[in-house]
């Protein structure tokens, strides 16, 4: 038994991130291309961050999932350029990042558009929609949050770092 | 005479990815130093994610040149298992750390360097060293934004902080030359459409960083004769001691493994 292209993204969709379980790999865009064939499949991934320590859980769970679901030979392809970008995190991702309590990223153009120094972005709460919103810390828990803190309903909360 | 020439410019190949690679790599291991050491959590976690992507940043690029070099050693016998002449990385990399001010000046002196490197890789007949260039200045980018806005407010701030970040840039400053240091890798590898000879990005740079450390009151220190030479293998007294801690684990228990 093997699976189909489509089949192999209809598991790859319930393969969770290991930081944001709300959000599945495809949803983050890091799985570029499945392809299948001679009872193999294989899947392209674009790594996030160069230090994220994710990355190689994500693989093993491509693979286990695929593997559960009946394909027989998995390959994890990984491809660099072009680079990720938080551009490629799907609309809907975005709604359940807000809805997990991480504000998610303004447009990849927005971070490297010169800035004046000091300059921190104003990020909406994702608990109140307020955007009287300030910045405690430029880095969070991992490389691609920032820690923020809603000065009206008084949450802190993380917001997505765009790149 | 054509072999003597493939070989040339392998090995400046091979140089030129080393000394991008191990300046982040060493960079990275002293960063780490800072976890659990930060001023504030907040600064604590700052720098160890630097130091995270740092070594992200290491292991493809060492990975790139243990293909290169195609004697079989891969990224952690790259990193762990060379002596200490085989490191290509800038000295300033492998200073101490010392206080949180010159740390953030060095990352922003650095950040500023890799900020000019990075474009200029895209067009790299390398098409494995363009795919983490372009990957890695979006990463980049913070680093320079975080160790800039510190450097302005800890230049900008209490006599001193001020004090401190003066003698921190007078420290530093010097070591910069090597950046921008004419070398036959350079040439070679300028020739091979790998990379820009580093030469060419000083007038860039110093017009990225000499504006920062203005808003910063900071002055620069004048020209000097100094220059350290840790891209040719040739490193401080600091450099030792920071293998010392980084190699143990590997040297002690060959192949360990998490």
């Amino acid at each position: 038994m093997t699976l189909t292209a489509e089949q192999a993204w209809a598991v790859l969709a319930r393969v969770a991130d290991p930081e944001i379980p709300v959000i599945s790999v495809t949803e983050l865009g890091i799985v570029r291309e499945v392809s299948t064939g001679a009872g193999a499949v294989e899947v392209v991934v674009t790594p996030t961050y160069s230090g994220c320590p994710a990355t190689e859980m994500i693989e093993r769970s491509i693979v286990e999932a695929l593997r559960e679901a009946g394909a027989g030979e998995v390959r994890v392809r990984t491809r660099l350029a072009p680079a990720w970008t938080t551009d490629w995190i799907t609309a809907e991702a975005r709604e359940k990042l807000r809805r997990y309590g991480i504000a998610p990223p303004g447009t990849a153009a927005d971070a490297s558009a010169a800035r004046p120094i000091g300059f921190v972005p104003r990020v909406e709460c994702p608990l109140c929609g307020s955007r009287n919103t300030e910045r405690l810390s430029a880095f969070g828990a991992t490389a691609c949050k920032a820690l923020y803190r809603c000065r009206d309903c008084r949450e802190p909360f993380e917001h997505f770092k765009p790149i | 005479m054509e072999a003597t020439t493939t070989t040339a410019s392998s090995t400046a190949h091979l140089d030129y990815v080393l000394r991008i690679g191990d300046s982040a790599l060493i960079l990275g291991q002293r960063l780490a130093e800072w976890c659990g050491h930060g001023p504030v959590i907040e600064e604590d976690i700052a720098l160890t994610n630097t130091a995270l992507d740092l070594i992200g940043q290491a292991r493809l690029l060492l990975s790139h040149a243990g293909h290169l070099e195609g004697k079989g050693r891969d990224e952690d016998a790259l990193a762990f298992l060379r002596a200490e002449p085989g490191y290509r990385n800038l000295t300033i990399c492998e200073l101490p750390n010392e206080d949180f001010g010159r740390t953030c000046l060095r990352n922003f002196l650095f950040a500023a360097f890799q900020m000019q490197l990075w474009p200029a890789l895209a067009d790299s007949s390398d098409a494995q060293l363009a795919a983490i260039a372009g990957k890695s200045i979006k990463e980049t980018r913070y680093h320079l934004q975080h160790a800039s806005d510190w450097a302005v407010r800890l230049g900008d701030g209490t006599d001193e902080s001020q004090a401190r970040m003066q003698r921190a840039l007078d420290t530093l400053w010097p070591y910069t030359a090597e950046f921008f240091s004419p070398q036959a890798t350079d040439a070679q590898a300028e020739a091979a459409g790998i990379g820009p000879a580093w030469s060419s990005l000083a007038g860039a740079w110093e017009q990225a960083v000499l504006p920062v450390l203005e808003v910063a009151t900071l002055k620069v220190p004048a020209a000097t004769a100094f220059l350290s030479r840790g891209k040719e293998g040739r490193h401080s007294e600091h450099m030792g001691h920071l293998l010392a801690e980084m190699q143990y684990l590997q040297r002690a228990y060959p192949g360990a493994r998490w």
